[in-house]
């Protein structure tokens, strides 16, 4: 049966969902083996079980917090070539796409990032232009290397413990760039942005008044997202800005607060499967892609529709 | 220092964008613009040697050059004269009808060519094309050449031949420095691009432009390694409910969302 590799991410030592994503993924296509490579792999391991994962190949070293992007390419290169896969399956972030795409130059292989989607055959499914077309695209040349986007299917729960197995690689010449300090994410006690099923966003209508956005969101066990005016304003931290250069986010349900809907915020929410938005602009180009569209100030609206909640 | 920028022409952000026939995006029925995130990717090259010029200056006299490269259509050179009237010194443009259709790995093969060539300390690019919107040329770019890779800087700073930055990613931020050479990318919150002087877009008329072929790189004609299948267009939503809040849009949004199940 053929063999798929799924790159094991983490942030600061938690293992994300989307990792179970890519073996649920990765299932349809073979038995699916691992890669973690990290220096804290001990603790990364127990976090797998239940995922469905059938093997687990370990390249333990400080290489891959020092250098980054580089080492982790190499290790992965060389578990390539000793496993032989179908596919190589990797999350869509920042570094997991940087991981792929140097991966993709030291093999040969073509690479397809940001998927929703994959086949038994390999065959992704993207979502492009802001999600206003499907695209259906495969690899011509080597091994598939496919990023497929978090959010994008319910994780197939494992019952059987993988078999672990360690494997040293050497590098040539790392990358140069090393990394001398990491300040991690700060995570709140609020769902990850990018694996959230509800993100809840303020933007430059909120005045920088958050709390009413805050309150909605815990009550819908949602993320809080932002738009650039509410992050450069310093209202709420970078890492939660949703958009193009921010983050893009594909929840059941996204509300806009106070956002007007430029194409840059677009961009990273188009996707959501329900949207809802409340502005006091009835010609704010959000109500374009809007499920449930209320003209109105958010600052009536989000209270009352917190008090109908709590009523429950 | 020899700095090269990694310029793009990519369809105006705000236009419909859709699918040709032979599986590419039509790029014939739209306008085209210089990517805006790589806006910031020139205005960081430009903010560099400022700070190490003896005049304070880019361009003549500041002891150091940046070249834009850019590969794409012709008609690309339209969107590097913007660049080069924000103060870039003159650019090498890569057009050949081999390169249609290109993923990113042919891409950054042609690039890496042109930068080795040109024999450059440092290259900056833009973190993402609003386009193809990958964010994966600069990683690969830095595996081509073997440079040190100092991608999604959030600020920049160089001594003497070190450069550091703070990288941000989901990850947080991590500060990271190497020795030159290295490939940079930026993220838009490092600077404020500057607007084109008038007497900058006059000087640019006169800067060079060179433009290169597949041949002259040396390159064999290059195919890409992933091809579209096909293409459809996503069912436009269906026609959203809009109401207008009179005193009762608060209820009536959490019985759309009990009525869709989401609460
Ligand atoms: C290179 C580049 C990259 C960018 N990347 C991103 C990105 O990743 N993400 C992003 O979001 N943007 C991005 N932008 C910025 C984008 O173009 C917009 O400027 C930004 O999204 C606007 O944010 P906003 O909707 O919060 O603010 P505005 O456009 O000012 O809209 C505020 C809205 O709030 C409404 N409002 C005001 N008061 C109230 C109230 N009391 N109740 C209800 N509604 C109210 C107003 O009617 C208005 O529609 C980018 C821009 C550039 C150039
Ligand atoms: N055809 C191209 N010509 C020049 N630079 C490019 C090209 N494609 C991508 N780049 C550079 O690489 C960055 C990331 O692009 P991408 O990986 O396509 O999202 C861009 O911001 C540009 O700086």
């Amino acid at each position: 049966m053929s063999n798929v590799l799924v790159l094991v991410d983490h942030i600061g030592g938690v293992v994300p969902r989307a990792v179970g994503e890519l073996a649920t993924f990765g299932k349809r296509i073979g038995s699916v083996t691992a890669v973690v490579c990290s220096s804290q792999s001990a603790s990364l391991i127990p976090q797998l079980s239940s995922f469905s994962i059938d093997k687990v190949i370990v390249c333990e070293g400080v290489e891959f917090e020092k250098y980054s992007v580089g080492a982790t390419a190499q290790a992965l290169q060389q578990v390539v070539a000793k496993e032989s896969p179908r596919a190589v399956l990797i999350t869509s972030s920042a570094r997991g796409k940087e991981i792929a795409g140097r991966l993709a130059v030291r093999c040969e292989f073509g690479l397809i990032t940001d998927a929703i989607d994959v086949s038994a055959e390999v065959i992704a499914t993207q979502s492009v232009f802001g999600g206003s077309t499907t695209v259906h695209s495969s690899i011509s040349h080597g091994v598939p290397i496919v990023t497929l986007r978090s959010n994008s299917v319910d994780v197939q729960i494992g019952s059987t413990a993988p078999v672990i197995e360690n494997l040293s690689v050497s590098y040539d010449g790392v990358d140069k760039a090393v990394v001398t300090s990491l300040e991690p994410a700060v995570k709140g006690g609020r769902p990850e942005l990018t694996e959230a099923s509800i993100v809840v966003s303020g933007g430059r209508g909120t005045d920088g008044n958050f709390a009413p956005v805050e309150e909605i969101a815990d009550l819908l066990g949602a993320a809080v997202g932002a738009s650039r005016a509410a992050t450069d304003a310093g209202w709420y931290p970078h890492s939660n800005q949703v958009g193009q250069t921010g983050k893009t986010v594909s929840p059941q349900l996204y509300v806009a607060c106070g956002i007007s809907g430029a194409i840059q915020h677009r961009a990273g929410m188009q996707t959501s499967k329900t949207i809802v938005a409340i502005n006091k602009d009835p010609d704010a180009p959000i109500f374009d892609v809007t499920d449930f569209g209320v003209v109105g100030d958010l600052f009536a609206v989000l209270p009352q529709a917190i008090g109908a909640l709590k009523a429950d | 220092m020899k700095i090269a920028v990694c310029v793009k022409q990519v369809p105006d952000s705000w236009a419909e964008k859709k699918m040709g026939a032979d599986g590419l995006l039509d790029r014939a029925s739209v306008d085209s613009v210089l990517n805006d995130l790589d806006e910031y990717a020139v205005e960081e090259a430009l903010k560099l040697v400022e700070a190490h010029s003896p005049t304070n200056e880019a361009g003549e006299g500041s002891g150091h050059t940046i070249t834009l490269i850019c590969m794409g259509p012709e008609k690309a050179t339209e969107a590097v004269r913007k660049a080069l009237s924000m103060g870039a010194d003159d650019a090498i443009v890569i057009t050949d009808p081999a390169l249609a259709g290109s993923d990113a790995l042919a891409t950054s093969l042609v690039l890496a060519k042109a930068i080795k060539d040109g024999g450059f300390d440092l290259v900056i690019c833009g973190t993402e094309s609003t386009d193809a919107r990958m964010s994966v040329i600069p990683a690969m770019l830095a595996e081509r050449l073997g440079f040190a890779q100092l991608t999604f800087a959030g600020s920049l700073k160089l001594e003497g031949s070190n450069i550091s930055i703070a990288r941000q990613t989901e990850f947080g931020i991590e500060q990271m420095s190497a020795p030159m050479p290295a490939v940079i990318s930026v993220v838009e919150k490092i600077n404020e691009p500057r607007y084109p002087s008038f007497k900058g877009i006059m000087a640019a008329k006169k800067k060079t432009i060179t433009t290169k072929s597949l041949a002259d790189l040396g390159i064999d004609s290059q195919s890409a390694w992933s091809k579209v299948n096909d293409s459809a267009l996503r069912p436009p939503r269906g026609a959203g409910v809009k109401i207008v809040d009179e005193g009762e849009a608060g209820k009536k949004l959490v019985e759309f969302l009990r009525e869709r199940k989401l609460v």
